[in-house]
């Protein structure tokens, strides 16, 4: 579990975020949803150390993540995966190069050991067979998976997704998200998902925070959704008539 | 203007730090240790000879121009050619063309890297990465370059003679006998002094002003710029500073 206490940040005059206190739990796809330019990537990188509050705490379970210098922060991150929006895969680097540079700087395995673990990664993203191209020579979506693939490698207790399917068809972004779902639960993993997509909000959303100016204006779960009443979240979900028209028909069926 | 120097020269010195830290793998170190080795040294081979073939060649002729009609013994000019080889133009010249070639190619490098969050993924998986981007290249520049310097100073030497006989200033032997005049061990430990100063300075500026780059091209553009300019500036300052602490 992660847990963001009462976390504020600014860039000079910016203020960003204004007072976050949310948790995210093992075992489920925590969601963090909100308009372009709400805050998603920095509370993300708020979350894993690559910013600073400048005020408030975040904690991985009981341990203080804020508080510690960057050799105990270094070890947390041990348990780290982290896929980034725009995925951040070496490029003068392999797949398979790039899926093993973890291995290969924090494990002692064999080079037999580190492919058929490289392997399964692939394999698990749907990969195979891709070992030796450069990450220029594949698609966009493809790079996505090569990310999660080099996230999941070192079997991490906590997975940060930044977007993981924006830019993607509709069928590759659900690909994704059931991808990353089943890789949580099989493993009880922390997962923390940036999106803005609706997709993915009623697919996977075990636990959904809504950022909107800087806080918090709604959380719950994807079956909550439907009944809010929340004018923020409705707002921000159902923005487009089509989904305002496939609600409302939605919420009579019920009623009758 | 002060004030963001001395900040410069504090993060400077804080990556560092950073980059003094235990490797979490030494063999990866090694490895990026022997790619960087490679890409310094071999990479910047041709350049070096052909630099300091010419430097030796100019050296020998202009000395030999000054010392015309003076009292002093022609060869003379072997013996000027070496030592001013030696203690000054082998590091100097060698490593403010290297600042060029590899520092510009570090900046540019390692700013890269930061401009597509390639060093924060790097941390996320744990990375030092201020230790793993940095020491390697460092240590590499500071075992190869008083190599190159060393080879440099040969063929400057080697330069002076093929001018000096060529243009029939004096004969091999000459220049031979001025070579082995007045030689002093002493200048090739300054030389050595210089190369290493001169290498870690020159690989250590630029990785800091690739590290800590924002922005776009046009910064990661201005970075480059300013590793080469930088330690120039740098290189020189403690080449004066070598000299007057090593000949008192
Ligand atoms: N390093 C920075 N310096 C200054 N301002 C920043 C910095 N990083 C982010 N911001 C500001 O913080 C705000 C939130 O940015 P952020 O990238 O978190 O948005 P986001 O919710 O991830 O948007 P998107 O969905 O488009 O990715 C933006 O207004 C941005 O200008
Ligand atoms: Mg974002």
């Amino acid at each position: 579990m992660i847990i963001a206490e009462n976390v504020f940040k600014s860039f000079g005059e910016t203020k960003v975020l204004k007072g976050i206190t949310t948790s995210f739990y093992a075992g489920k796809n925590n969601l963090i949803i909100g308009k372009s330019g709400a805050g998603k990537t920095v509370l993300l990188k708020l979350l894993v150390g690559l910013l600073a509050p400048t005020q408030g705490r975040i904690l991985y379970g009981e341990r203080d993540f804020t508080a510690m210098d960057e050799k105990a922060k270094r070890a947390i991150r041990m348990e780290v995966g982290m896929l980034f929006q725009g995925s951040a895969l070496f490029d003068s680097m392999t797949v398979e190069e790039n899926i093993r540079f973890p291995l290969d700087m924090f494990t002692n395995k064999t080079k037999k050991e580190k492919l058929d673990r490289v392997n399964y990664c692939l394999d698990r993203v749907e990969m195979e067979g891709v070992n030796d191209r450069y990450p220029s020579e594949t698609s966009g979506g493809m790079q996505k998976r090569v990310g999660i693939a080099r996230a999941i490698v070192l079997e991490p207790k906590y997975l940060f997704c930044d977007e993981p399917n924006s830019g993607l068809d509709p069928k590759t972004a659900l690909l994704i998200d059931e991808l990353i779902q089943s890789i949580t639960y099989e493993n009880n993993i922390t997962t923390v998902i940036n999106t803005h997509d609706m997709n993915s909000v009623m697919g996977i959303g075990d636990n959904i925070a809504l950022l909107n100016e800087g806080q918090i204006a709604w959380q719950g779960n994807k079956d909550e959704v439907m009944d809010t009443d929340n004018s923020f979240l409705e707002n921000f979900i159902f923005a487009s008539p089509f989904l305002q028209r496939l609600r409302s028909d939605a919420l009579a069926n019920r009623r009758s | 203007m002060f004030k963001s120097l001395f900040f410069h020269i504090g993060q400077y010195l804080l990556l560092l730090k950073q980059a003094l830290a235990r490797p979490e793998k030494p063999a990866m170190y090694w490895k990026e240790m022997m790619r960087q080795m490679n890409d310094i040294g071999i990479g910047s081979l041709i350049i070096i000879c052909l630099i300091s073939v010419f430097i030796g060649a100019v050296t020998a002729v202009q000395f030999s121009y000054q010392l015309q009609d003076s009292f002093i013994p022609a060869y003379y000019i072997g013996y000027i050619v070496r030592d001013t080889t030696i203690i000054e133009m082998a590091p100097m010249i060698t490593c403010l063309v290297l600042a060029g070639k590899v520092g510009s190619n570090i900046a540019a490098e390692i700013g890269g890297m930061r401009q597509k969050e390639h060093i924060d993924a790097m941390e996320i998986m744990g990375v030092n990465t201020a230790a793993y981007l940095i020491t390697p290249k460092v240590l590499a520049a500071i075992v190869v370059i008083p190599m190159l310097v060393c080879i440099a100073a040969f063929m400057s030497i080697t330069g002076g003679l093929i001018a000096s006989v060529a243009g029939g200033m004096i004969t091999q032997a000459e220049y031979v006998l001025g070579l082995q005049s007045f030689f002093v061990p002493y200048n090739v430990f300054m030389m050595f002094v210089k190369a290493v100063v001169f290498a870690f300075i020159l690989t250590s500026v630029a990785a800091y002003q690739g590290y800590y780059v924002k922005g776009g091209s046009i910064e990661l553009g201005a970075a480059s710029t300013q590793a080469v300019v930088y330690s120039n500036i740098l290189i020189l300052l403690s080449d004066y500073m070598i000299a007057m602490l090593l000949t008192q």
